[in-house]
């Protein structure tokens, strides 16, 4: 299949430097994190098209008028609870000027929306219902007795939800999302969220550089026991541990894991390359953060999974959490994370809980790092538009394989990328 | 409990972080203690996680040498103004403790930011030797955004 060729596309591709470099997955060209022109692209060919965006919890919006905004790439948009049940998501951008229809991250609205700038209402679908003034004061003003309110009601999204996660596509032709994924992500998405769950956190971390180094970054199981010391150290997981990482069909996606047992022999390979990340003195004074109880009935100790394009699910023993990738400019963007447990934690699991938490997020024992390490690529190509990163470890391919010292999935990444694209 | 020993335990504590005496840091809480770094909202929402937590010096001294051997980052220090301390309450010899603090981050490269501000909510005793240790800190910052990464503890 050549991953440049989507049939739907027919607007020609315009690349700043030229086509993709060596049409090679295993190459990328570093304009991809600089251009302007880039940034627009994305927005309309990946966040508006035929993807799958996260956009709440659902416990997040338990009854009926219970909202939450968000963004699907740079588009603003509301999740809200519908009567009967279901849940409906619309841009959230006023028919009349453009303004949010609501402003706070989330709340109940009852039974409709109401701009503040000039109170025209929507109902909970985000039909436009209410024009103040409509009919003017004493017969004078108001709208012109033609204008027809239903075509002029905000973008309206499909949802669907997966074990909890609430996505939305403004394409009518995104396919249902275990089809989306693939059978193997989605039940990587079910071991997880096989309950019902509770919200334990929410933080946000801003990154200095672009969306798509962050996302690499995730799928990047090659740099964990070379990055993250502190991962290494405490035999949480190595690339000489069992494990692997599966990478869906079409590339989009992935699920990177690690498991329980350890492979002694392998450690060697470490010894003899005299890497940082090998200091067996290395001891912890309170070691109960590395105490994990098994709660998933397998052996996997560490799960983590990417959605195309932005979202990231993390089973890190019993430190659970999504983050959300927002960009925010070709050098800017944010990581929305939500920290969560179970409905039927026990007071000492989520004592556990908030002891692992230090594994992750903006002050993580193990994330810390890569917080930093997008932002040094961002710097170090500033002057490189024209040149080309290796992305090469475990082939040319994207297909899964059972070691992570593998740059597969970030292939994955790229060849998904670039189908949607059209490069 | 005395205002004086309150606002020394205070100098004391951004002391030890602002000029990277971080191993001083643990030395501020009794071996049992609750150390938690979140923000005003996950507060209000009765949301417990933190981004750092610990319930144990060990544990505190554990972030320090994590600081020191394991993690990775750009340089970088705080300076922390750390507002007066309003004893909000006491039960026995716990004192409720409210300080309001102010964090600049000032990087390798000489730019300095605004890092966070917020208050600390501390549960305080007196040791045997008469000397205030913090029971528990909650550091609860004003906003939810953290640039780029924490290393170092507010």
């Amino acid at each position: 299949m050549d991953t440049r060729i989507d049939p739907t596309v027919h607007e020609a591709a315009t690349m700043p430097h030229g086509p993709w470099p060596e049409d090679s997955l295993a190459r990328v060209p570093y304009w991809v994190y600089q251009d302007q022109d880039v940034y627009r692209r994305e927005q309309e060919r990946i966040f508006e098209s035929k993807t799958w965006n996260f956009v709440c919890l659902e416990v997040d919006i338990a009854d009926k008028g219970d909202y939450r905004t968000n963004v699907v790439g740079g588009m603003p948009v509301i999740v809200v609870r519908a009567a009967e049940g279901g849940i409906n998501c619309f841009e959230n951008r006023c028919a009349h000027r453009g303004a949010l229809i609501a402003f706070d991250d989330g709340g109940n609205v009852q039974n409709n929306f109401k701009c503040i700038y000039h109170a025209w209402s929507y109902d909970l679908a985000g039909n436009l219902k209410g024009i103040a003034f409509e009919r003017g004061i004493n017969g004078q003003g108001g709208m012109s007795k033609d204008f027809r309110r239903d075509d002029f009601s905000p973008r309206k999204l499909r949802t669907t939800v997966l074990g909890g996660l609430v996505f939305a596509t403004l394409s009518d032709e995104t396919p249902p999302i275990e089809e989306y994924l693939g059978a193997e992500i989605t039940g990587r998405v079910k071991r997880v969220l096989n309950r019902p769950i509770r919200v334990m956190g929410r933080f946000s971390q801003p990154l200095p550089n672009n969306w798509k180094l962050y996302m690499e970054n995730v799928k990047d199981t090659y740099h964990a026991s070379l990055l993250h010391l502190f991962f290494a150290t405490f035999r949480i997981t190595r690339l000489t541990q069992a494990g692997g990482v599966l990478v869906s069909p079409d590339g989009a996606h992935h699920a990177s894991y690690t498991i329980g047992s350890e492979d002694v022999a392998g450690t060697e390979a470490f010894k003899e390359k005299d890497l940082r990340s090998e200091r067996d003195d290395y001891k912890l004074a309170d070691p109960s953060l590395l105490q994990p109880v098994p709660e998933f009935g397998d052996k996997i100790q560490l799960q983590i999974l990417s959605i195309f394009p932005s979202l990231v699910l993390q089973q890190i023993h019993n430190c659970l959490a999504v983050r959300q990738v927002v960009p925010k400019g070709t050098d800017k963007m944010e990581i929305l994370w939500t920290y969560f447990g179970f409905e039927d934690d026990t007071p000492e699991m989520n004592t556990l809980r908030m002891k692992q938490q230090n594994l992750v997020g903006p002050a993580g024992f193990v994330s810390m790092e890569d917080g930093c390490v997008g932002g040094f690529v961002q710097r170090g190509i500033a002057a490189a538009g024209d040149k080309i990163s290796v992305v090469e470890m475990g082939g040319n391919q994207a297909e899964s394989q059972a070691t992570r010292a593998t740059e597969s999935s970030v292939r994955g990444f790229w060849k998904a990328y670039r189908r949607f694209m059209g490069y | 409990m005395d205002a004086t020993k309150l606002v020394e335990l205070n100098a004391a504590y951004a002391r030890a972080i602002d000029n990277e005496k971080f191993e001083e840091w643990p030395k501020l809480f009794h071996e049992t203690c609750i150390y938690k770094l979140t923000t005003a909202e996950n507060i209000a929402k009765g949301y417990e996680a933190g981004i750092m937590y610990a319930d144990s010096r060990a544990m505190l001294e554990d972030r320090v040498s994590a600081l020191r051997k394991a993690n990775i980052y750009e340089r970088h220090r705080y300076r922390h103004i750390v507002g007066l301390p309003v004893v909000l309450g006491q039960v026995k010899d716990v004192a409720d403790v409210e300080t309001p603090f102010l964090i600049v981050r000032i990087m390798r490269d000489g730019v300095m930011d605004v890092f966070a501000t917020g208050c600390y909510r501390d549960k305080v005793t007196t040791n045997d030797d008469g000397a205030l240790r913090f029971a528990e800190r909650i550091v609860v910052c004003d906003g939810g955004r953290f640039d780029t990464l924490v290393a170092i503890p507010f």
